[in-house]
């Protein structure tokens, strides 16, 4: 899509946010049922999108029905306002809905999200949109649909627990550590999409409306605001979220979810917030970091060192020995903070490459 | 106090288009009995427990099984959950190939939990000792626990298997050929433990089987079916030493003495 290009040609328009009125009407009774039945995976009527499947073509359909020409858009990838998908995402929507968009959390009326929830907390007047690749919780522990759904309609979720059950026998503790199975309003298991489990107490009795929607398995689902959301566990072994042994090397936060960046290949590290948009504020606001000085950038996207694959002695050195690592194999402490989709879970059963959303 | 039969079928009937996979079997089958259904391949045996355990639908017929509270519930009229309910606490079942019966991505412990975490078990240090504890039972040492069954033997997979219908208390348990594919030493070993849990449990029992050898070990009483019917019912060992139908004396003179 040259911006050049077009001297020639007329310039195509586009139907407010892309999608046609009729397809916007048919997303949003899907929408409005989704609220209906908070957790309840409503099937739609998927459209084409004009991006690859596993891009975010389900969250972009929601976004496109909710959307109004005064709302503010804001579009974050694993908590990012800066990579592609969020880049491209947010320039689809300036250019088919003109619609105003930012990077502020606070500023932002609808927020699409591929897997995160903003460190910010979110309010009443505002929507978070999910990018879902694959909705069904149960899918790897059953693979027909049929049988999936009967499972929902009888809320019979034992198969859920299996899954954690074997998580525990395996790892010691349940080491699901994204798009961990969440109870909504005490009836549908719902998959929170790839979320770090990290952000599931978010979930619960948040002010603002949640909806998920997924592409290409052609669902959307919905927390409506201030709903009750519990994440499944055993009684011996509670659930709980990851710790970082550090703040953020940039802002200083603690609390935050934190994203691991390799510097070189000997073993230096820093951990920073995931949230781009919150780390920035943090540092405006005068926060400083142990490493914000060398760092020197206020966006944590540091360059990497000019050592790479080999170490100075000429030695391949890929230990990882980082002294920021969080420590203690413990449950809730998470011994390699990576994002979801970075490296794959290996205690998860949920099969990484094909169904990921990018 | 004469005890009430725990299973009724009357009349029943399935057809598979112009084909008949069974007619008009009536039987009873009361608490803590043991009932072989015999006869050769392609006779309706496994139709029937179809039938009997609800997952095929009759053409004609009712099965009526009397729940725990004493009732006597025509099963068509059971709702979906009611139903599935009666399957993963009331009912067993032992499928002839282990991998039907199983999850076999998830380990021996997993599986026969997985029952216990479907009526609500949420502490995994009683799950897995309930787990163990029924490994033990089905001699499966404990340190397999973690294992997954795709790394157990044809003859430990089956007895996982009957771990994992037993742990919920089951009172009746279907069995479709348990120990077809078998080898004759680990088949004898599983019918010996087969015949202890239905003796201890007092299980009540329906087990499919074309190898009399089985019926003779296990069961009290044989239903001999022959074209989809029932054609001779009786005590095990009066059909077997004293078989009154033509048919039944051809299967009973057909057996190899070894």
């Amino acid at each position: 899509m040259n911006a050049h290009a077009t001297g020639a040609m007329p310039e195509i328009t586009y139907n407010f946010a892309y999608l046609d009125e009729q397809t916007k009407r048919m997303i949003r009774r899907a929408i409005l049922k989704a609220i209906a039945v908070p957790g309840y995976q409503v099937p739609f009527a998927a459209r084409e999108m004009p991006m690859p499947y596993g891009w975010g073509t389900g969250g972009v359909q929601v976004t496109a029905a909710v959307l109004g020409p005064d709302d503010v858009l804001k579009v974050i990838d694993q908590g990012a306002d800066d990579t592609t998908n969020a880049v491209a995402i947010r320039g689809f929507f300036e250019k088919t809905a003109r619609v105003a968009t930012t990077t502020s959390a606070r500023e932002a009326t609808v927020i699409q999200t591929r897997h995160r929830i903003p460190e910010t907390p979110l309010t009443e007047n505002q929507i978070l949109v999910y990018q879902v690749p694959i909705p069904e919780p149960l899918r790897f522990l059953e693979p027909r649909e049929t049988e999936t759904r009967q499972l929902h309609a009888l809320a019979e979720y034992g198969l859920m627990h299996v899954k954690l059950y074997e998580d525990i026998a395996r790892h010691g503790h349940i080491a699901t550590t994204y798009a961990y199975p969440v109870e909504v309003a005490g009836r549908y298991v719902m998959d929170p999409s790839p979320i770090p489990k990290f952000d599931n107490p978010k979930l619960d009795d948040c002010p603002a409306l949640q909806l998920f929607g997924a592409g290409r398995e052609k669902r959307i689902y919905a927390i409506p605001p201030f709903t009750r959301v519990r994440s499944l566990d055993f009684e011996d072994h509670p659930f709980r979220v990851q710790r970082f042994a550090q703040p953020c090397a940039l802002c200083a936060a603690t609390g935050v979810y934190l994203d691991e960046v390799i510097l070189d290949d000997k073993g230096g590290r820093m951990f920073v917030c995931s949230d781009t948009d919150y780390c920035n504020e943090r540092q405006e606001a005068g926060h400083r970091g142990e490493m914000a000085g060398e760092a020197g950038r206020a966006s944590p996207s540091p360059q990497p060192s000019p050592l790479r694959g080999e170490g100075a002695d000429g030695a391949l050195n890929l230990s990882p020995t980082g002294k920021g690592r969080p420590e203690g194999p413990g449950e809730g402490t998470w011994g390699v903070p990576t994002t979801p989709s970075s490296a794959g879970d290996p205690g998860s059963a949920r099969a990484a490459p094909s169904g990921m959303t990018k | 106090m004469i005890e009430q039969p725990l299973l009724i079928a009357e009349g029943l009937s399935k057809n598979y288009g112009a084909r008949i996979g069974c007619r008009d079997v009536s039987l009873e089958v009361y608490p803590g009995e043991v009932l072989a259904v015999v006869g050769e391949s392609g006779s309706g045996k496994s139709t029937l427990l179809g039938l009997l355990s609800t997952e095929l639908e009759a053409s004609a017929g009712r099965v009526s099984y009397r729940l725990r509270d004493g009732r006597l519930a025509d099963l068509a009229s059971l709702g979906a959950a009611e139903k599935r309910l009666l399957m993963r606490t009331d009912w067993g079942f032992v499928r002839q190939n282990p991998a039907d019966g199983l999850r076999m991505a998830v380990s021996a412990g997993g599986n026969v939990g997985e029952r216990l975490m479907a009526v609500g078990w949420r502490h995994y240090g009683h799950i897995r000792d309930e787990a163990i504890d029924w490994l033990g039972r089905v001699e499966i040492a404990a340190d397999r626990v973690d294992d997954d069954p795709r790394a157990f033997s044809g003859g430990m997979r089956q007895r996982l298997q009957i771990a994992r219908n037993l742990v919920t208390r089951p009172r009746l348990v279907f069995m479709d050929e348990p120990t077809g594919g078998l080898d004759v030493s680990v088949q004898a070993r599983l019918l010996d433990l087969i015949r202890q849990l239905v003796a201890e449990l007092g299980l009540a029992v329906i087990i499919v089987t074309h190898d009399l050898a089985v019926a003779r070990l296990l069961s009290h009483r044989m239903v001999v079916m022959r074209h989809g019917r029932v054609i001779e019912t009786g005590i095990t060992d009066q059909v077997l030493d004293d078989p009154r139908e033509p048919y039944t004396q051809l299967l009973v003179s057909s057996v190899l003495a070894a």
